[in-house]
């Protein structure tokens, strides 16, 4: 027996997908959901940033941890979609009192919403929603499986300064483990020909990760020797206390990101980072507002990206 | 009360009886057993061609949740699952509520069980105070009180002078030690297992090694200061290899495998489906082969359910909010008899002494014979039932079952327990 396979495609029959994690996508897929935020890249630079592509649908955020880059984003590109938006917090809501999770989906959707964005901090948790709902589901981020959107703005951006991304080097930089931006960006980078690579201590690494097609960095300036892009992650102060690594000291020492290390290398190094910046641990001041970061577009190009998902979803109103 | 069982084929695990046999059982006793029977009324006369009549099964580990818990099972639904799963005994595990570690709690349970009768329920009690690991607990008490076996099951004693402790002070009660085997401190968050597989699916992993590291250290604990060992739902090809060798080393231990364990693996994960989410988590399909290979070649003694029912609200959450633990009561035989007797080609003797001369010996307690005058406690299996797992027909209180919508063929189709008997609808 077959467990049942849960996809971008599941309810194509209704003519509606969820995006769930880039693992679940073809990168046919990928490459349609990229072409597409390219156009909607277009309507950011215009004087009159909203088209009238989900009027009338009402798009729910759904989120269970606390957000502020993703959920702006999430927000804007439906509201320039012209969709109408309602944003939940776990706090002070109906979780605090006890409810579970399928209740409060299904609650919302029973009043007639047509599309599920959902951040939370348990992996599965937006699969386990897709079963309950009739109407799509985006993954906003699920534990430390996927942040598809994050993975796939990023491949955009990359997209976007290179002019594509076979055979490119993308090196991601910090705590893999428990980062669903790395996840996601090595499932859709690797199904789209670029060469990805980790780089951070082994006790931030899963041993199993090279079975992804990933080639890993335990010593930064090889990484940096290596890579034409370095994807930087947030070291998570909690993460030192755990005993997953010794320091933040000695994590600055031995993988932050700073000019000396940059400079070293003999080609360019484009900076990337999802976001928020310990600024002065996993990546220095300098670089991260230096000329060769990618920040910034990362940011813009995330309200494309997000905008081609939802209107990608096919949803339409209830 | 007279039952005609005609034309049975005997799994008799003594080997004086092979073949087909009429069985004529009056007043929960074998009265004869035999090729011509019959001619005098009966109350029952149940034709069994084509079907195995075996010594009533055992599952050496449940979870039945009373006192406690009572709205994921019962006593009473526990035993109406057993039946209907084909055990004619079971052996609960302490980890309820109040934990069984007074006598006083025995007695209820047994008393309670006493009530529904059909099945024979024994009680495990836990081989520390409040299962914490720290002091042990009254084990002569509790043994006094019924008790057949000391486990803290759910969570494995850690420390090393508590078990090695344990070990001795049972020792004087000829009672088995049941480890969970698991170092904690390496689990910790982790619910599915580290593997090439589930580094794809982004859940938070435990290694595997947490399994052998308790295992190897009680084996050495074992060979310095006796007492009686059993390994409960081990789950590793490693841990197999321990046994292997200890055993071959003379040591007297035993272990169990779950069901779950031999025919399920973590790629069924995928779906972040939480009746999947079990502790020791699914391995890999390498770990399953091997747990198999150990039950051919003798190493793993017994099959046992670690039947753990959690009822719908607590499962059908975030895959790390849920519970641990599937239901296995009413699966068991249907696996068995699939996988291994069918698939593998397992001999039906071999299966017999693994779900019930081994649990049973390991326990301590008597095989159920065919002989004349003897107790009836038999389990008659249709090795050729096809059926769908549907656990809406469960009778037990919950569903999480990782084995829903899986075709079996064979099933256990009932149990006769002394004047108690349970025939299923599936018996045709």
């Amino acid at each position: 027996m077959e467990p049942t396979k849960y996809s971008w495609w599941r309810k194509m029959a209704q003519g509606i997908r969820n995006l769930l994690g880039l693992r679940e996508l073809t990168p046919d897929e990928i490459l349609e959901i990229l072409d597409t935020a390219r156009s909607f890249r277009e309507v950011l630079e215009r004087p009159i940033k909203k088209v009238p592509t989900l009027q009338g649908t009402t798009v729910v955020n759904l989120f269970f941890e606390s957000s502020t880059r993703t959920r702006i984003s999430f927000e804007l590109a439906e509201r320039r979609l012209s969709a109408d938006v309602v944003n939940f917090a776990a706090s002070g809501s109906s979780v605090s009192k006890g409810e579970t999770l399928k209740d409060t989906a299904r609650n919302i959707e029973a009043m007639k919403t047509d599309v599920t964005v959902i951040r939370h901090p348990s992996t599965g948790a937006p699969h386990f929603l897709s079963r309950l709902l009739k109407s799509p589901v985006i993954n906003a981020g699920d534990g430390i499986n996927e942040h598809p959107t994050q993975g796939l703005l990023d491949m955009f951006t990359i997209r976007e300064k290179f002019g594509g991304l076979k055979g490119l080097n993308v090196c991601i930089v910090g705590d893999i483990t428990h980062s669903r931006v790395a996840r996601s960006n090595i499932f859709g980078l690797t199904k789209s020909g670029a060469n990805v690579a980790v780089c951070g201590p082994r006790t931030l690494i899963p041993d199993y990760l090279p079975q992804l097609g990933v080639k890993v960095f335990y010593d930064i300036d090889a990484a940096i020797q290596w890579a034409d892009i370095l994807n930087v992650l947030r070291i998570q102060m909690e993460r030192e206390a755990g005993g997953d690594f010794p320091s933040i000291r000695e994590y600055r020492l031995y993988w932050g990101i700073n000019r000396t290390r940059l400079e070293r290398s003999k080609k360019p190094v484009v900076i990337m980072h999802p976001g928020p910046i310990n600024r002065g641990v996993e990546l220095d001041a300098d670089i991260a507002d230096g000329e060769t970061s990618l920040i910034l577009d990362q940011v813009t190009n995330g309200v494309a990206v997000r905008m081609a998902v939802l209107f990608l979803t096919g949803v339409k109103p209830s | 009360m007279k039952i005609y069982l005609k034309n049975a084929r005997v799994v008799d695990l003594t080997g004086r009886l092979d073949g087909l046999f009429n069985i004529m059982i009056v007043d929960g006793r074998i009265q004869e057993i035999g090729t011509a029977l019959g001619g005098n009324p009966v109350n029952y006369e149940i034709n069994l061609q084509g079907k195995f009549v075996v010594p009533g099964l055992f599952d050496m580990h449940t979870h039945l949740r009373e006192p406690g818990q009572e709205y994921k099972e019962d006593i009473a639904s526990g035993i109406a699952a057993a039946a209907n799963g084909g055990f004619t005994g079971i052996a609960a595990m302490p980890n309820t509520d109040p934990v069984v570690d007074s006598a006083d709690v025995v007695k209820y349970v047994l008393d309670r069980a006493r009530q529904s009768g059909l099945v024979d329920l024994h009680q495990i009690a836990a081989i520390t105070e409040s299962r914490k690991g720290e002091r042990l607990s009254e084990m002569k008490d509790l043994a006094e009180a019924g008790a057949i076996a000391f486990s803290d099951d759910g969570s494995a004693v850690t420390n090393s002078q508590v078990m090695r402790r344990a070990l001795e002070y049972s020792s004087m009660l000829n009672k088995v030690i049941i480890q969970h085997c698991e170092d904690p401190e390496l689990t910790r968050s982790g619910s599915a297992n580290e593997s090439a597989e589930t580094i794809r699916y982004g859940l938070k992993t435990q290694h595997r090694l947490a399994e052998e590291l308790i295992l190897a250290r009680d084996l050495k604990l074992v060979e310095a200061f006796g007492g009686k060992y059993h390994a409960t739902h081990i789950s590793t090809s490693e841990s197999v290899e321990v046994i292997t060798d200890a055993k071959r080393r003379g040591l007297p231990i035993t272990c169990d495998v779950t069901p779950h364990h031999l025919f399920l693996d973590d790629s069924i994960l995928s779906s972040y489906d939480s009746d999947y989410k079990v502790n020791p988590p699914l391995r890999t399909k390498h770990d399953c082969e091997a747990l198999v290979e150990g039950l051919k070649s003798g190493v793993i003694d017994a099959i046992a359910s670690d039947h753990a029912p959690h009822a719908i609200h607590e499962k059908e959450v975030e895959f790390d909010a849920a519970p641990f633990g599937m239901i296995g009561l009413e699966t068991t035989v249907g696996a068995v008899m699939t996988k291994l007797y069918h698939e593998q080609k397992m001999d039906i003797h071999k299966i017999a002494s693994l779900l019930c001369a081994n649990p049973r010996r390991i326990l301590g307690l008597p095989i159920p014979v065919f002989e004349l005058g003897a107790k009836a406690e038999l389990t008659i299996i249709d090795p050729d039932c096809e059926w769908t797992v549907n656990p809406n027909e469960f009778k037990s209180k919950s569903r999480n079952t990782g084995f829903k919508g899986w075709r079996f063929k064979g099933s256990a189709v009932g149990i006769i327990n002394d004047e108690k008997f349970f025939f299923s609808d599936r018996l045709r």
